[in-house]
């Protein structure tokens, strides 16, 4: 019969152990999946995992993937610190790019890169000021952050739809349901093939965030608040100002990953602009550990399944699903294996022991 | 048919899986657990449910395989948060994330198929009576099951031994496992209920509402279902009217659309959605209401010392 033992002390061999022993579960699973849906499991697993590391654009492909999903993870992170369940970040993706956009579809003619600042600000803005709404009713009301969040994605992605196609669609665009193209300094500028700015950016949200939880007071109280919400009371923190600030903080930061997919990767405003990030970038930061190292490898990977479920998709046939059901069971898998790091596993024989049933 | 008889039975079926499923959630709450899961465990209800009776040509055996996918579906939220301790929001989201995306997976080939849909009971001479006949005695067997199992989650609760057992659970794990209550049995059966139910409320809109797969269907029911459920205060006949409220506000969406008062069918569309953020405002600024009835454990893993 298995018992659990609370270390004294997380295990800091597990905590990296653990991580990379739920990845290996997951890409076995994976596998009996493959083979459950009718392919050849190594050949998928294969064509998933490895194919999309050996050429040149692939890795471009997996840093254009992986840069909303690190800006998004980065901002996760903080706010999952301070025990913040902030899970509509899908939302304010969307908000955010809603809002970089006013300025090449309302006001076309600022065109230098002073407009393109100005894009990226107000794509932090919206995503940020989208974020204080379940933050303020949180500290006004004590509403569900979780619930309140995450219904506000579904009015997002209905606003966008509206926007789309009503009042921001192109004229020109023979009635499809999008805005007009964004050109010159609209766009984000290219580092290499289809990798853009953001790229750039998302390195330095991970700095940001590594500077703002080792280096400041404000960092300081947010993992306090989150260890004992008690003790940071007594020491004087305010919780409200704390739920406020990660909300705007990982707003902002999924606000700036939606502007980025627009100016960067898509080029105009459509009524779907990411593939469900901000639920992946959840991911990211639970197996990152919440720490910003964690965070960037834990981007690269699920930024690696969205590339292996288009592979899998184009090679072998399988559903677009296959990348989302494979995120929640990596999932799965990393909260069973974390505790690895808290527990000692031992073994005892059946019978001998009361009470440890489950 | 007139309009009044119309918009009682959409507003009925609109209700529906909104009671299912927040009627399970409640049961699970009260035993101390959080499952943020049920969109995941509906969504999956939903696509079996749809499958099984689309190859048996039985919506009822649909209705069956629909349950129990949902309580297959949350064994792996049972195992985390029962068996390791593991986070119960982390390991909601998860099931959420892995229901959706299971349900797609399973669904791919099914996308577009004509459903087969749950018969609604003729009661020889009372479906017949006018109005009172089709918005009472016309329904399909889920409707009537939703209210039964209303019904007696409310009375097994508050009026039976087993209901007292659960509600300590919730209300004080240490206290139970001290007196030799099996805590964590009590509550992986009361989590199983939760995906039963879910699993059925995914089942009635594949088979019953709308008898078709179409990818991410749910639309968010399963979140509303959480939220009715503070809403509701941890009360079961409280559900079933936040149900009937939300799925009137459903309606009432669906058919200004309709009937085109020249407002965006997207903000007709996201009524569901703000009225939810509204509700639980409304719920939350009493605090005496809410705090007399949350279950005091929700959320806290329990680990017995050994």
């Amino acid at each position: 019969m298995m018992v659990l033992e609370k270390r004294p002390a997380p295990s800091a061999v597990w905590s990296i152990a653990a991580p990379l022993l739920a990845l290996l579960v997951a890409v076995v699973l994976g596998g009996v999946l493959f083979a459950a849906l009718g392919h050849p499991p190594l050949k998928a697993l294969y064509i998933y995992f490895v194919e999309p590391l050996t050429s040149f654009w692939s890795i471009e492909e997996l840093l254009v993937k992986a840069t909303p999903l690190l800006l998004i993870g980065c901002g996760l992170a903080l706010a999952y610190r301070a025990n913040v369940w902030n899970i509509g970040a899908e939302g304010q993706l969307v908000m955010g790019a809603i809002a970089g956009s006013a300025i090449p579809i309302l006001l076309p003619e600022w065109n230098d890169p002073l407009a393109l600042v100005a894009m990226l600000a107000l794509g932090m803005a919206g995503g940020a000021a989208y974020a204080a709404i379940p933050a303020m009713l949180k500290n006004r009301f004590n509403t569900n952050e979780i619930l309140t969040s995450l219904m506000l994605v579904y009015v997002a992605g209905l606003f966008l739809d509206w926007l789309v196609r009503g009042p921001w669609r192109d004229p020109m665009g023979f009635n499809f349901p999008k805005s007009v193209a964004f050109e010159g300094w609209h766009l984000l500028p290219v580092i290499s093939g289809r990798v853009h700015l953001g790229l750039v950016l998302a390195g330095v949200a991970v700095i940001l965030l590594w500077l703002v939880l080792s280096h400041t007071r404000a960092g300081f109280a947010v993992r306090v608040q989150g260890t004992s919400a008690q003790a940071a009371q007594f020491a004087g923190f305010s919780a409200r100002r704390i739920t406020l600030g990660v909300m705007l903080f990982s707003g902002a930061l999924a606000g700036l990953a939606g502007i980025g997919e627009v100016a960067g990767v898509i080029g105009h405003l459509q009524p779907s602009i990411s593939p469900g990030y901000g639920f992946a970038a959840i991911i990211v930061a639970v197996l990152g550990r919440l720490s910003p190292a964690g965070v960037l490898l834990a981007a690269l990977l699920l930024a690696l399944t969205y590339l292996g479920g288009e592979a899998a998709q184009l090679a072998l046939g399988m559903p677009a699903k296959v990348a989302q059901a494979f995120q929640g069971l990596l999932l799965f898998l990393i909260l069973a294996a974390e505790v690895l790091v808290h527990y000692r596993v031992r073994w005892h024989r059946a019978g001998r022991q009361r009470g440890s049933t489950a | 048919m007139n309009g009044l008889e119309a918009f009682l039975l959409t507003v009925i079926a609109a209700a529906t899986p909104l009671l299912l499923a927040a009627t399970g959630e409640l049961v699970v709450e009260r035993a101390g657990v959080l499952n943020l899961g049920v969109e995941g465990m509906m969504a999956t209800g939903a696509v079996v449910a749809f499958a099984v009776a689309l190859m048996s040509g039985s919506p009822l055996l649909g209705v069956l395989a629909g349950a129990l996918a949902g309580m297959v579906v949350v064994l792996p939220f049972v195992f985390l948060t029962q068996v390791l301790a593991a986070s119960q929001v982390a390991s909601g989201l998860a099931l959420a994330l892995f229901g959706l995306g299971l349900s797609g997976l399973i669904g791919e080939g099914f996308v577009g198929q004509p459903g087969v849909r749950l018969e609604k009971l003729h009661i020889p001479g009372l479906s017949d009576i006018p109005f009172i006949g089709p918005v009472i005695f016309g329904h399909d067997v889920l409707v009537y099951l939703s209210f039964f199992m209303t019904a007696l989650v409310a009375w097994l609760l508050f009026r039976t031994r087993v209901g007292l057992l659960l509600r300590a659970v919730g209300t004080n794990h240490d206290a139970a496992h001290a007196l030799g209550h099996p805590v964590r049995r009590i509550r992986t059966l009361a989590i199983l209920f939760g995906g039963l139910m879910a699993g059925l409320a995914g089942a009635y809109l594949s088979v019953s509402y709308t008898p078709q797969w179409v990818e991410d269907m749910t639309a968010g029911r399963g979140w509303i279902a959480l939220a009715l459920v503070v809403f509701a205060t941890w009360r079961p006949l409280r559900v079933l009217a936040g149900a009937y409220l939300f799925g009137t506000v459903w309606i009432l969406g669906l058919h200004a659309q309709a009937s085109g008062y020249g407002l965006p069918p997207q903000l007709l569309s996201a009524l569901p959605y703000l009225a939810t953020i509204i509700a639980l405002v409304i719920i939350a600024r009493n605090r005496t209401l809410t705090l007399a009835n949350t279950p005091a454990m929700i959320g806290r893993p329990f680990m017995p010392e050994r």
